[in-house]
């Protein structure tokens, strides 16, 4: 009975091309790729400003010397749930809204390939932050291990300890089935004449990304399914008396975490790729050199995770496998580098908002795999471990690396969105102020680690005090800064109207559709219009 | 222009299964989380929060089959569906994989260290004087008491010979399907589940065996964790893997699927051959070597 009503109603919708239902309906039971990327995109943004406002917690707290504001415990959740906040519900959240919106787009597909999944996809995210939120409120307090969740540390948490395994377990379904449709969509929905080698850079690097998240989520989820047995049933895993090991659970969670923090930058690789050519110009230069260099990435990816582990105790023979192998991934991303550089080489630039946010990353970016690469030494990374050099390194290439390509993306692609031009005045003060202030925030940091700031802990030596005020003003200057996007996105509407190429030199499929891009595109596959798009 | 569904790719005009499924995951989330803090309101929560999880497996189920009948499918949502699963159980892969890591990380690197190997001979004489490495074990903590480990070739190698005959018979059904064979393909069919079902019965039998006769407990070390994790989540999946087969079982009764379209029985026979391999694995590393 119930499939025969399901099967007429859904023949019903075949036949009448209607647009949106109206009300929270659109929005709960979507399985439209455009309105499901709106809600990934508002939802991080969301997640943006919540993570964004435990790290002003923090910031407030070290701006000086001794303890003034939160108690070290509460200190310590802040930097746990800042990170698992800013990891897994801004920066993710955000390509994952990105891919959305434009990979159907740019690849000429009607929707994403299992558009229900894709719905449930972001719809597990509420539930799992929910959950992770909850337990800011719970009997001994909101997680306070750090995001890395090391045992037997972690297994101090209070209540909120099956909470924090269970909303990590939720955001791995939500990752893999949303990673799932990405690979499915590329794979199987392009146009016709698109070959992989004619894709965009942005699709390219989602597709590698896909594959990078279906391949490590399911270990996280492992390691975390051990800590949660080893708390209540006995197991261990992580206990030397039964033969397990705490340093175990680094291998398995970095495993998964080193290919996770590539999973965060090379999308960004993809949306910088698209811009600098626009704004040069020029045809990327290299394009299929990107290619090549975004798949070793993804593949050293896998065989360096232990550079996360150096003063934790390993054979030396692994300190050096995994020393070399970590600065092999300088190769393939200087290639990226060298690229974006010579694609903007003798190109007719023009230094829009996205271009201003792309240019931003190539160079800020750099800084934070040149740090990167002293951390990769593995005698150096001794005296660096745990200090805020690592703090440093990694807000250098999340913030202006991560964080400023999807604001580049943003600013890029909202015209194509809203049907309407941003206010560019706007934008170039929300990236100058960012610019200035993500600087001022984290180069300081780089000093106090070299001169022996540990990392997480609420007070420090007074030694320490200068850089970590300028640090804390820095920081407090980024986040009100953040604030004119949100007031760029609210007057979205209201610039010129957008064409539909809105930029001079953009090339690829979704500029080809209207500015806003209408609720349904390529019901019908474009044919024979990918050699026109593309700089060939 | 007429348009007729096997030219368009069919994109499902809303559902609201997919909530449902969050609604269900937050019961199920919230309910597990506050029994293991020890809630007894949590158990019940947790109940309802997996029967919303049933409900919606159901509906969102018939839904697909019922388009899929309904012939709004065209070759390329197939594709479609072939890869998603593809991926699906590449996941599932690596699940495992993380906890044969595990297993290959404690009997190659912690165990012998603990046994004072490499340069932890102090790590052996200061903290656990007396321990020698060996395999299995339940540690230098002796956790769990003393206990037998699990032989081999009893109910195991029956277990094995089991899921591997299911994976033939599975294969035999297949075979059935694409020569039209239909009384063929459901006997076939049904011996697979049934075959599961006997695995899974004995996988009981072995647990109680362990847990009365042996000693050997979850608790029982890193061998006991490792033995009882993976087992445990390998005889899950049999057990999803076979109520699917049922599923897939009626749905042949009822006419469903033809020579060149079948993918949900393709999908769960991919499926099956996977908790097959997966056991292979177990087999050699847990039980035999």
């Amino acid at each position: 009975m119930t499939t025969t009503t399901a099967d007429t109603h859904a023949v019903d919708h075949e036949h009448d091309d209607h647009g949106p239902t109206k009300g929270i309906r659109r929005w709960l039971f979507s399985t439209n790729h455009k309105d499901i990327g709106t809600m990934y995109l508002i939802f991080s943004l969301l997640m943006f400003f919540v993570g964004g406002a435990m790290a002003m917690v923090i910031r407030s707290e070290l701006a000086v010397p001794g303890l003034q504001f939160v108690h070290p415990e509460f200190f310590n959740s802040m930097t746990t749930m800042h990170a698992l906040i800013m990891v897994f519900g801004a920066v993710m959240p955000a390509f994952v809204g990105l891919a959305n919106w434009m990979i159907p787009l740019m690849i000429g597909a009607p929707d994403m390939a299992l558009p229900r999944m894709n719905n449930w996809s972001f719809w597990i995210l509420p539930v799992a932050f929910g959950i992770l939120l909850s337990t800011l409120l719970m009997p001994g307090g909101a997680p306070a291990s750090g995001w890395t969740m090391y045992p037997p540390l972690v297994l101090q948490t209070g209540d909120a300890f099956p909470f924090l395994i269970f909303s990590v377990h939720l955001m791995g379904i939500s990752s893999i089935m949303g990673a799932i449709n990405v690979i499915v969509t590329i794979i199987n929905m392009r146009a016709p004449d698109m070959t992989l080698l004619k894709m965009p850079m942005f699709v390219w690097t989602w597709l590698i990304t896909a594959y990078l998240l279906i391949a490590v989520m399911p270990v996280l989820a492992g390691a975390v399914t051990m800590l949660l047995t080893d708390q209540f049933f006995g197991t261990s895993f992580f206990l030397a008396a039964g033969g397990g090991d705490p340093v175990m659970f680094q291998h398995i969670f970095w495993f998964f975490g080193h290919p996770e923090v590539y999973i965060m930058i090379l999308p960004a690789f993809g949306v910088v790729s698209e811009i600098i050519p626009t704004f040069s110009r020029k045809k990327l230069f290299g394009h299929d050199s990107m290619v090549y260099a975004a798949s070793c990435i993804a593949f050293l990816s896998f065989i360096v995770w232990a550079h996360h582990m150096f003063t934790v105790g390993m054979p030396l023979t692994g300190q050096l496998f995994f020393m070399f192998a970590t600065m092999l991934i300088a190769v393939p991303t200087g290639v990226k580098i060298f690229n974006w550089v010579a694609t903007m080489w003798r190109g007719a630039m023009t230094f829009e908002t996205p271009m201003l946010f792309s240019l931003a990353f190539v160079f800020l970016f750099t800084i934070g795999g040149f740090s990167g690469l002293m951390l990769a030494i593995q005698p150096a990374d001794v005296q660096y471990h745990d200090t805020y050099f690592v703090v440093a390194h990694f807000h250098y290439v999340l913030v202006p690396g991560s964080i400023f390509a999807i604001m580049a993306g943003a600013y890029y692609w909202l015209p194509k969105w809203t049907g309407h031009m941003y206010n560019e005045k706007l934008g170039k003060l929300h990236f100058w102020l960012s610019t200035i202030f993500v600087n001022v925030t984290f180069f300081p940091q780089h000093f106090l680690g070299l001169a022996g700031m540990p990392r997480r802990i609420p007070d420090y030596s007074v030694q320490f005090a200068d850089f970590n005020l300028i640090s804390s003003i820095g920081a407090f200057g980024f986040g009100l800064s953040q604030l004119v996007f949100v007031l760029v996105i609210l007057t979205a509407w209201k610039g010129a109207k957008a064409t539909d190429r809105v930029w001079e030199g953009s090339h690829g499929l979704e500029w080809t559709v209207p500015s806003p891009a209408p609720w349904h595109t390529f019901t019908t596959p474009p044919k024979n219009r990918i050699a026109d798009e593309a700089f060939e | 222009m007429t348009t007729h569904t096997d030219e368009h790719y069919y994109v499902p005009h809303g559902s609201h299964w997919p909530v449902v499924g969050s609604v269900g995951l937050l019961f199920l989330m919230v309910g597990v989380s506050s029994w293991l803090n020890g809630a007894d309101a949590g158990f019940y929560i947790m109940l309802a929060g997996f029967a919303v999880i049933i409900f919606m497996i159901t509906g969102w189920f018939g839904t697909v089959i019922g388009e899929s009948e309904g012939g709004l499918y065209n070759a390329q949502v197939d594709k479609s569906f072939r890869q998603g699963m593809f991926w699906f159980i590449f996941s599932e892969v690596m699940f495992f994989a993380a906890f044969f890591g595990a297993l290959f990380y404690a009997r190659n690197m912690s165990i012998p260290w603990l046994g004072g190997e490499s340069n932890n001979f102090f790590t052996n004489l200061l903290l656990w004087e007396g321990f020698e490495s060996t395999w299995p074990t339940n540690g230098p903590g002796n956790l769990g008491g003393e206990y037998e480990a699990m032989p081999p070739f009893g109910l195991p190698l029956i277990n094995t010979a089991l899921l591997l005959t299911s994976s033939i018979t599975v294969t035999i059904a297949h075979h059935a399907l694409l020569v039209g064979k239909r009384t063929q393909l459901a006997v076939f069919l049904a011996a697979t589940f049934l075959l599961g079902f006997v695995f899974v019965y004995l996988q009981g039998v072995e647990y109680v065996h362990s847990y009365n006769d042996l000693n050997l407990k979850l608790t029982t070390g890193i061998y006991g964790s490792t033995f009882f994790m993976l087992t445990g989540f390998h005889g899950m999946h049999v057990t999803i893997g076979a109520i699917m087969l049922t599923i897939i079982f009626f749905r042949v009764l009822k006419g469903h699927f033809s020579a060149d379209k079948h993918f949900a029985f393709e999908a769960v026979a991919w499926y099956w051959h996977f908790v097959d391999v997966v056991w292979i694995g177990l087999y050699v590393f847990v039980y035999w070597m």
